[in-house]
């Protein structure tokens, strides 16, 4: 589960109630929306920075047969469709795509920990011998992407693994680096940072 | 959530949560390697009072899936005959040192008696005539993804229904969610008040079927009848058991479940047990999934 | 002994029809006096403004399990539950181990009785050898015993050749029959009451028809034999309907109903909790609505708590495992006071259900305050309010079916023979 928020129409089903915000809400007091905000990403800037990520995973992974891009759900699923979309683009064919739920390998879940929801994942293919692409909206402690790591390497061995984000905000907790990143954003612990849908259409990523 | 002892005491909403937790539940049984390590750590007490090889390695096999061990206790015959109390029994299961209890007794209430004197969460595996939760949400959940929903639907219990927990706890699950509940069987196995439950009482198995969208077809228990409660196994097939041309009866999308195991040509004839419409072992899969789903929910933080 | 005045008291002696504020003088273990203006000095005065002075309470359906189940409870504890409850005489039932079936055990109960009973004990003999229901017991040499009664209370006389046999011989004993009815074959292996309840439970019920064929069957053979038949714990509005039609017909019937048939229905099953499985089950309210009917009106002629310890240890099984049966001595009271609330009776005529209507049933010389009579009395605050502490139960079991439940209603006094053998102040009462 990604460190931001869910796009406007994400709200966590959890046994305890429904429950706003995902894993490592920050949330408090009053509703986020009422925070001040300023848009650090706007659809340009991620058009962009696609453009650029999807470039950089070709020429490091120059198979695009070998190439997995894994989307982390919910928050990279966007994000993986805009660079799938480039990728298929630049390379001129089809790749490998899945959605990957890591709930269930969330270290504040495992144990007695909390329970929400855990959604569908779809990995309809092994990934031995592939080069996964693990790709989420924002990258914060590392937990998520660590998360991520045990369960693919669940569904077998692959070649490497590799990871994408659109934003890096930094405050890591675990040695986890990102190899493609849209926009480094220095934050402060209690800030949030957004991505979601524009007013305008498109997306945009703010900082809350 | 605390415990899962029955549908009559859990809401629309939290089968709604149990359910789409098993839809990801099912996806991970349909892997390579088939485990998370969610319950990792932990550990579940199979409790099995009255013997049953299938649900408890149902439960057994949801537990390893999620990486928790599982520890089979298998006892027959009441506590009463074994000189021990509940108390005692609940104690002794305390010093196993558990993070869930299932429990299967061949009585009522056990499962609930149990509750009020141990402290990890407890699911009722099926006790007595009471009722017999994750079957009822594995065959809801069965319905979900065969006919996309339950609202609505026109779903048929055909049996003996007054000895059959599976019966009272579809009973509570399908009329929760929103469909309409049909029972048949023998008089004498018509359990009185039943309609107070909301169900509609048929008085043959043609009224039940017509237009049903599912049929849950019960097992005759030979073992468990008390008394005469019907002549004869043939007279009860030939009034009671489906077959494919009662099945036209229904609606023709409609589809067929069974609790387990079966009884062919006595309740179900032997066709349609192979049938397009039987969901039987889309049952057994579902069930792992159901019970990998209930088996997370109680075992989190603040249960 | 010294002479003990109770002052200020409203006498309740349905006896005699005596319900006012007046005095009472007890003298030499026995009533020397009621009236407004006694003459003599007592040496000791009880004030008892506000509060009631009734005679002591009869119960004819007990179980004091001794000989042979001492464990659930004894002729001692079991009596000292009753004199808390306000009773000074019990008739305790055959099912012990030895069954009383001969002379040789009731007189042992009988001599266990003077020896360690707080309250008056009247043995209750076997109808059957074994409580079988295949032989009759040696019913001449058991009154000559002591026996009031014959019961295979515990168990039911199946065979109806048997029970007509039974009913004209204790007839010519002139002894009544207390019968257990109870379809053994309707019943099966039922735990509670064949309702909605029991099916949402999963548990096994029989329906009420269970009591009222044998109850249809006993009057039968009562009419045929003209002998004195009294059934106990009548739980089903069929039952009560039939004793009423056959009394009116001129049988020699009466009947009982325990407190918790009056107080309760099948509803508190849902819980499974073992202390409220009892035969017979507690029924619905439509039931209990016609056994209270049958209570006031005189059809059921008394109320009898069929008091039936059980071990904590074995009623904490499975509930279709519990053995069936609650205790009910100690909170018979206010089960029935409640009644007279209720507007279906005075409270004359519910303290005579509990009194002298019970001791009519069986002849026995109790249940009241008459000049001359033993000091047999029971001092009420109708008024105190408590609640059921299982801790503080005189009885050696804890089977009640209505713990935590609130009640108002107390015996505060309870004399036997003039001998003070409870007193509800003095909390180390022996238990």
């Amino acid at each position: 589960m990604s460190d931001s928020r869910e796009p406007a129409e994400g709200r966590e089903r959890t046994a305890a109630g429904l429950t706003a915000g995902g894993p490592e809400s920050q949330r408090s007091g009053p509703a986020a929306d009422a925070r001040p905000e300023r848009v650090v990403l706007d659809a340009v800037a991620i058009d962009r920075a696609v453009m650029r990520i999807a470039h950089e995973i070709l020429e490091r992974n120059t198979n695009p047969q070998e190439i997995a891009l894994v989307a982390i759900v919910r928050g990279g699923v966007a994000v993986a469709g805009l660079i799938g979309d480039r990728v298929a683009e630049i390379a001129g064919t089809s790749v490998r795509s899945g959605e990957l739920d890591v709930t269930l390998y969330r270290d504040d879940v495992i144990g007695r920990g909390k329970r929400p929801i855990p959604h569908r994942t779809k990995m309809p293919f092994s990934v031995r011998g592939l080069r996964v692409v693990l790709i989420d909206d924002v990258v914060f402690t590392g937990r998520t992407i660590r998360s991520a790591m045990d369960a693919v390497i669940d569904f077998g061995r692959p070649e490497a693994i590799q990871v994408a984000a659109l934003v890096d905000r930094g405050h890591r907790e675990l040695p986890i680096q990102v190899d493609y990143v849209g926009k480094n954003i220095p934050t402060s612990r209690g800030e949030q940072v957004l991505f979601r849908t524009a007013t305008g259409g498109g997306y945009e990523v703010v900082l809350q | 959530m605390k415990n899962l002892l029955g549908i009559e005491y859990i809401d629309r909403e939290e089968i709604e949560l149990l359910l789409d937790t098993a839809e990801a539940m099912l996806e991970i049984s349909q892997r390579e390697i088939k485990r998370v390590p969610t319950l990792r750590g932990r550990t579940v007490i199979n409790l099995f009072l009255e013997p049953s090889t299938r649900t408890r390695v149902s439960f057994e096999i949801a537990a390893k899936r999620l990486s928790a061990d599982a520890i089979n206790v298998s006892a027959s015959g009441s506590s009463l005959s074994k000189a021990e109390t509940l108390n005692d029994m609940a104690e002794n299961l305390a010093a196993m040192n558990a993070d869930v209890l299932v429990v299967r007794d061949r009585t009522a209430g056990v499962p609930q008696m149990l509750s009020e004197r141990v402290r990890i969460p407890v699911v009722n595996a099926g006790d007595g005539a009471h009722e017999h939760p994750t079957q009822a949400l594995l065959d809801v959940f069965t319905v979900r993804q065969a006919l996309g929903g339950v609202e609505g639907r026109v779903v048929t219990i055909i049996g003996d229904i007054a000895h059959s927990r599976v019966a009272r706890s579809d009973i509570y699950a399908f009329l929760k969610l929103g469909a309409e509940v049909r029972i048949a069987g023998p008089p004498t196995m018509m359990p009185v008040g039943i309609e107070e439950l909301g169900v509609k009482p048929c008085s043959s198995i043609e009224e039940a079927l017509d237009g049903a969208h599912v049929i849950c077809m019960l097992r005759i228990q030979r073992e468990r009848l008390e008394g005469a409660l019907f002549p004869s196994v043939r007279e009860y097939s030939q009034t009671y058991g489906l077959t494919r041309e009662l099945l036209g009866l229904a609606r023709p999308d409609a589809i067929v479940l069974h609790p387990g195991p079966i009884n062919r040509g006595v309740e179900i004839g032997t066709d349609v047990v192979d049938s397009e419409p039987s969901r039987i072992l889309d049952q057994v899969t579902n069930g792992v999934a159901v019970r990998m789903a209930v088996l997370y929910m109680l075992t989190g933080e603040g249960s | 002994m010294t002479r003990l005045r109770i002052a200020g008291a409203r006498i309740i002696d349905p006896s005699s029809g005596i319900d006012e504020r007046l005095d009472i003088d007890i003298e030499d273990g026995r009533i020397s006096a009621v009236g407004a203006n006694l003459a003599g000095i007592p040496e000791e005065v009880l004030e008892a403004e506000g509060l009631w002075l009734t005679p002591g309470f009869v119960d004819i359906h007990t179980h004091l399990r001794e000989p042979g189940e001492e464990y659930k409870e004894d002729i001692a504890s079991g009596t000292r539950a009753a004199a808390a409850g306000g009773f000074t005489t019990v008739c305790c039932m055959a099912n012990t181990d030895p069954v009383n079936d001969s002379p040789a055990i009731t007189e042992f109960i009988a001599r266990r009785a003077r020896d360690t009973a707080s309250v008056n004990v009247h043995v209750i003999a076997a109808a059957t050898q074994g409580l079988r229901g295949e032989i009759m017991s040696e019913m001449s040499s058991l009154a000559a015993a002591g026996a009031v009664a014959f019961s295979d209370d515990g168990n039911t006389i199946m065979d109806a050749a048997v029970m007509r046999r039974v009913l004209e011989y204790a007839g010519g004993v002139g002894r009544p029959v207390i019968a257990h009815c109870e379809d053994l074959n309707l019943k099966g292996s039922a735990v509670v009451h064949e309702g909605a309840h029991a099916t949402c439970c999963g548990l096994m019920g029989s329906p009420g028809e269970a009591e009222s064929v044998l109850v249809a069957r006993d009057l039968e053979l009562a009419r045929l034999t003209g002998a004195h038949l009294h059934i106990a714990h009548v739980s089903a509005a069929r039952s009560v309907e039939m004793i009423r039609e056959a009394k009116s017909a001129g049988v020699r019937v009466t009947a009982e109903v325990t407190p918790h048939h009056l107080a309760q229905t099948d509803e508190v099953i849902r819980g499974y909790d073992t202390n409220t499985k009892m035969a017979p089950p507690l029924r619905t309210a439509r039931d209990r609505e016609v056994l209270r009917m049958g209570l006031a009106d005189g059809t059921i002629d008394c109320v009898a708590t069929d008091h039936a310890p059980h071990a904590s240890y074995e009623k904490d099984v499975e509930f279709s495992a519990a053995p069936f049966g609650v205790i009910g001595l100690e909170t018979a009271l206010p089960i029935v006071l409640e009644l007279a609330r209720d507007h279906r009776m005075s409270e004359l005529d519910a303290i005579g259900r509990l009194t002298h209507r019970a001791a009519r049933v069986l002849g026995l010389r109790a249940g009241t305050l008459e000049a001359g009579a033993a000091a047999d009395m029971t001092l009420v605050d109708p008024e105190a309010i408590w609640k059921l502490d299982p801790r503080k139960l005189r009885s050696r079991s804890r089977n009640s079916s209505f713990v935590d439940r609130e009640f108002r209603g107390l015996a505060l006094r309870t004399w036997v023979g003039g001998r003070l053998v409870h007193n509800s102040d003095d909390v180390d009462e022996q238990r």
